[in-house]
């Protein structure tokens, strides 16, 4: 505890405003319901209503208010992008280290997988996969999962690679020790604090690509809230001047900042004593 | 010198390789299409005639394995099949828009890739100063913005508040040069932003990862300035992983395109992709796939010939 | 440069304090320290790590490294005050003035350019020469330094030249622009016995010939014996004693220098009897892929005794080793343990024919997980070959650790990144002893520890093998070690076994002639002895 204490005071000013957006916008996620001035889907008003007391964002191209969308997109958009990710990792981070461990065909296999599927440019792949399988969460969820997982794999394996050669693994492993507890209990142990600066630059990435695919019309779909779809449907006001359609574009990009600069954090912190 | 050219070659066949293979889970993607494809394509509500029609012109009457030569052997001779949307060639629907797209991927990639490096030099020169932290911090917030959230606030300030670009890109093959570059000044900015924050950072990381090196530290002790260090004695070295990055970065663009594209409605490859794949125009997504694929592979194998060239333990051999 | 200001020290340090910073706190590194180098003279700064040699040597040339300050005290040189002077004073002097030679000059060279290119570099620069001069200069450097084809070996890049030549090349380099003071900064460390032998006499010869004043840094007595007119003794920061050579080798006045000039004498009891072997391999080959690196091996590992297998680099010995553990499976020949066949590998092999070979590690570092607990290192073994309950084994893990000399109470919950270099090492011990094993492989253990230190762990070593029965083989670059420890002697060069025999066989005539020359390359306590022995012809050209 002390130590958890210890860490948060060495912590930057960047990373613990970017540390307290993400606790924030966590929070707003989870009690979105209890926040929200109004339900998500109904209509409320009249279309594209200006900022006032009783809607204090305005209402959207169909009449629905700003403000609680904004709210329920924060739970829709983070849940999906923390559900991809977090497959992704489960994946990726499996198969690279068995890929490390095991080496020979296995890895020869796994990498070239890898390799082929990397060689096509990541968003135009989701967009063929998406127009092979069709729109729904669960698709967007798994198709991103499984492509995200590849770069997991490679820095897991990269990462592992580093730590196999070294003494103590292979004290354990000519002690007789089992594949599982050399993966277990001395690689990723080890192998820890890159992954987890890996997980928060994943979940970025995810995160952008669907709001970028909600921004497209081919990601989350309506009548569910999301700040790429909100930006899309409501983007003729910006040619009147109007900032709203940005509020939702800004949400986005004031998490993916702020999980960054956490990261940028951890990685200074895993890459020593630089400084 | 026999070894490096060796290596090259088999860079080469290895990206050739690479292209047969993506082709292959290209074509086997869409052949993972649940059920009948025509079905799927055409809806609840399709003819028999019509969806006998499709799956003549799909070639679903034949064997996968002879669609993906036959797919194959269009390609190559540049007959990419047929719009399932409105019957027109596929080659004769890209091939514009790819020139289009090329275009506006080049111009972001002439503004970003120099300011870029120069940035990234300077941070690795000035690191850990002022001027390093905050254009460290600039380029975090860069990267971690959507691209359609940089193009509507260029759109907001630049053409709706000072109308001095339009927000539309209208462009046509009768577009003069210079008013073309004009009209798709603010779609490259809009893309060259991310990009020019991704190679700053990695130009900057490349070197400063170099100069706790021994030969660094030997450069400063035989009396070399700070720049004499970084530009002479460490830049040499960090061509390789400067190299990979920015080839990273321009195969980048063509991801970025589509997005940028759709906010400006921007007449190229991009857009013809989003509007195909709502429309579930297979064979066009397919192209554009293909395509896109081809150039990003080029562009690797390009920076992984520059990296192996840039090796003096590899082009002086012991 | 008149003659008259000869008599006027050429480096003046007075009462310097170098800091370095640790987190958020800056810690001294030098604590004060005086020094007076005249023109012409060598000085030899001696000392383990962590005394602040190397940091002092770079204060000499106004330098200090990243995340370490001035923090008192002066550094005159020719009367010019280094440690307050502006940036551009203190570049103006280098290389022109004092040159520095460090000690990788695999890595001190820059792989991007030619030799030449980078010895040119700033005679060009600061005007001393025109680029042709300049390299002409090097040439006639190169010859003096007595590399092989002078008039070619600029040419080539970093990676195209060996490290004993390239540490050449880099004394040759800092005598580019003839400065009065070059500060080598342990110039042979990295390198084998035969190659510094032939680096020593080319460094000594060359700084002779051009009076220039030197600052030579090292652990080594024996080499800076050979180097200096006058050594000086670190330790922690701090001056322990100052004297000429001949002074400071017959008659040390501090204890702790006389520690240091004892450390050599040490000797494990001579073993009665030869035992059977235990271990034995028996006409092994190995190769990486195709490029064959053990070439029909035989050697027995007398039980309850040590047997030294001894070479340079690149000479096999560590590969046998990974061979008889069945990391390296032979491609012919095999292994016997106790008489039986062992599988070739270790896959293959029983629990408990892994658990009678054990291995201690060179690098302490990465031998030990930094994410267990000493408790969990040492228990491990425990639990995954005997089988011993949790009780059992902590009571194990405490005997051993008292066994080791280490406090279980204050060490069992610590993290190896919490243990000095030497308990890392005693750690290791207590693993391989974990596991209750007849056979250890001590790969180069004392390799990475200052001398005391390898001491203890020699002595420990000896102790743990007379208690315990056990047989070791110890891999070591080091004559001294193996005088100090091993019972029978297999001395290798590439991938061969070129002599084998008891300890007085080997290392006493009549000799094989590999053996001859690495115990003649070994330098001595005595100041003439560089001179006397005159290295054999520099290798064949090209």
């Amino acid at each position: 505890m002390s130590r958890t204490l210890r860490l948060l005071r060495t912590m930057p000013p960047s990373a613990l405003v970017g540390a307290t957006v993400i606790v924030l916008y966590v929070l707003v996620a989870v009690f979105a319901p209890v926040i929200a001035p109004y339900p998500e889907r109904e209509v409320v008003g009249a279309q594209y209503l200006e900022w006032s007391s009783e809607f204090p964002l305005g209402t959207d191209s169909l009449g629905r208010d700003m403000l609680s969308r904004l709210i329920y997109g924060a739970r829709n958009t983070i849940a999906i992008a923390f559900l991809a990710t977090t497959l992704a990792f489960v994946l990726g981070a499996v198969l690279g280290l068995l890929a490390a461990v095991l080496r020979g065909w296995v890895d020869q296999v796994l990498s070239r997988i890898v390799d082929v599927v990397m060689a096509i440019p990541g968003l135009i792949f989701i967009l063929l996969l998406l127009s092979v399988f069709g729109t729904s969460i669960t698709t967007l969820v798994l198709i991103i999962a499984i492509l995200d997982s590849t770069r997991v794999f490679r820095l897991t394996r990269a990462v592992a690679f580093g730590i196999v050669a070294l003494d103590y693994v292979e004290a354990a492993r000519v002690r007789g020790e089992g594949i599982l507890w050399v993966m277990r209990r001395e690689i990723l142990p080890n192998a820890m604090p890159p992954l987890v600066a890996e997980y928060g630059m994943r979940f970025c990435f995810v995160f952008l690509t669907i709001a970028a695919l909600s921004f497209l019309g081919l990601g989350i779909q309506p009548p569910a809230a999301d700040w790429g779809s909100m930006v899309r449907e409501n983007a003729t006001l910006i040619t009147f001047g109007d900032i709203t359609p940005l509020l939702p574009a800004a949400a986005i990009a004031a998490l993916t900042v702020a999980v960054n600069f956490v990261v940028d954090w951890m990685l200074h912190l895993s890459s020593g004593l630089k400084e | 010198m026999r070894d490096i050219v060796q290596l090259v070659i088999r860079r080469l066949l290895l990206g050739l390789l690479t292209v047969l293979a993506v082709s292959l889970v290209i074509f086997g993607a869409v052949s993972m299409l649940p059920g009948d494809a025509a079905q799927e394509i055409l809806g609840q509500a399709a003819t028999p005639e019509s969806l006998a029609a499709l799956r003549l012109q799909l070639g679903l009457d034949q064997p996968a394995w002879l669609r993906y030569l036959h797919w194959l052997g269009g390609m190559v001779q540049g007959d990419f099949g047929t719009s399932i949307a409105n019957g027109q060639q596929v080659s004769s629907l890209i091939g514009e828009r790819l020139a289009n797209t090329l275009f506006l991927a080049g111009l972001a990639a002439i503004i970003a890739v120099p300011v870029a490096l120069v940035l990234g030099i300077l941070a690795a020169l000035y690191r850990n100063t002022l001027f390093d932290r905050a254009i460290s911090a600039l380029t975090l917030t860069a990267i971690s913005f959507p691209e359609f959230f940089v193009a509507y606030i260029l759109i907001l300030f630049l053409s709706v508040n000072l109308g001095i670009f339009p927000s539309i890109s209208n462009i046509s093959p009768g577009t003069e040069f210079w008013e073309r570059v004009y009209r798709s000044l603010l779609p490259a900015a809009a893309l060259s932003l991310a990009v020019i924050a991704h190679i700053m950072r990695m130009t900057r990381a490349a070197l400063v990862n170099l100069l706790g090196l021994p030969y660094i530290e030997m450069a400063r002790l035989k009396g070399a300035t700070p720049r004499r260090a970084v530009v002479v004695h460490a830049l040499p070295n960090a061509v390789a992983p400067i190299v990979t990055v920015v080839a990273l970065n321009l195969a980048y663009l063509i991801t970025g395109v589509v997005i940028v594209e759709t906010v400006f409605v921007y007449p190229g490859i991009g857009k013809l992709l989003v509007d195909s794949v709502s429309k579930r125009d297979l064979p066009v997504v397919q192209a554009v796939c293909l395509v896109t694929s081809l150039a990003y592979i080029l562009l690797n194998l390009l920076a992984d010939v520059v990296a192996i060239i840039s090796d003096p333990r590899l082009m002086h051999p012991r | 440069m008149g003659d008259t200001r000869d008599d006027k020290p050429l480096l003046e340090i007075r009462g310097l304090k170098v800091e370095g910073r640790t987190g958020e706190e800056w810690r001294p590194i030098i604590k004060g320290v005086d020094l007076t180098l005249r023109r012409g003279e060598v000085l030899g700064l001696i000392g383990e790590s962590g005394a602040g040699k190397s940091t002092l040597g770079l204060a000499a040339m106004g330098f200090r490294r990243d995340g370490c300050r001035f923090a008192g005290g002066t550094v005159h040189f020719d009367g010019i005050e280094l440690t307050h002077a502006s940036h551009q004073v203190r570049r103006g002097l280098r290389s022109s003035r004092i040159a520095y030679v460090a000690q990788s000059a695999a890595a001190s060279f820059n792989p991007a350019y030619r030799l030449m290119t980078q010895h040119t570099e700033f005679p060009v620069l600061r005007g001393v020469m025109s680029r042709a001069e300049a390299e002409a200069d090097a040439v006639e450097l190169y010859r003096r330094m007595q590399l092989p084809n002078p008039e070619e070996i600029g040419f080539r890049y970093p990676h195209q030249v060996s490290g004993g030549q390239l540490q050449r090349a880099m004394t040759a380099m800092a005598m580019g622009c003839r400065p009065e003071l070059i500060i080598f900064d342990e110039p042979t460390t990295a390198l084998d016995v035969t190659t510094q032998l032939e680096v020593l006499s080319a460094i000594r010869d060359a700084v002779q010939s051009f009076g220039t004043a030197a600052i030579y840094v090292t652990h080594d007595l024996a080499v800076v014996a050979q180097m200096a007119d006058r050594i000086m003794v670190l330790l922690k920061g701090e001056t322990v004693e100052e004297a000429p050579t001949r002074d400071m080798l017959a008659a040390p006045r501090e204890d702790y220098t006389k520690s240091l000039w004892a450390v050599r004498s040490f000797r494990a009891p001579e073993k009665t009897g030869a035992g059977a072997p235990l271990v034995e391999v028996r006409q092994v080959s190995a190769a990486y892929g195709t490029t064959p690196v053990l070439r029909n091996i035989t050697v027995p590992f007398r039980e309850g005794r040590t047997t030294a297998v001894v070479g340079e680099s690149g000479s096999g010995k560590s590969t046998l080793a990974r061979a008889i553990m069945g990391l390296l499976p032979p491609v012919s020949g095999h292994v016997r343990l106790s008489g039986k066949e062992l599988p070739r590998r270790y896959q293959d092999r029983s629990r408990e024919e892994l658990r009678q070979t054990q291995v201690i590690y060179q690098m302490a570092d990465t031998a030990l997980n930094p994410r267990q607990k000493i408790g969990e290192i040492i228990g491990r073994p425990i639990e995954f070959y005997l089988g011993a309950d949790r009780r059992t084994r902590d009571a194990k893990v405490r005997g051993l650790l008292e066994d080791i000399e280490l406090d279980p109470a204050e060490y069992i919950d610590r993290y190896p990144s919490e243990l000095s270099g030497g308990q890392k090492q005693r750690i290791g011990i207590a693993r391989a002893l974990a596991a209750e094993p007849r056979f250890i492989i001590c790969d180069e253990v004392t390799s990475a520890l200052d001398q005391l230190v390898a001491e203890g762990i020699l002595k420990l070593l000896t102790r743990l093998q007379a208690e315990r029965n056990l047989t070791y083989m110890f891999i070591t670059h080091d004559i001294a070690t193996v005088r100090a420890i091993a019972d029978d002697v297999v001395v290798m060069r590439n991938g061969e076994v070129v002599a084998a025999g008891t300890k007085e066989q080997v290392l006493s005539p009549p000799f094989h002639p590999y053996t001859e020359l690495l115990l003649d390359s070994v330098p001595e306590m005595d100041p003439d002895w560089l001179t006397r022995r005159r290295p054999p012809a520099t290798g064949p050209a090209g």
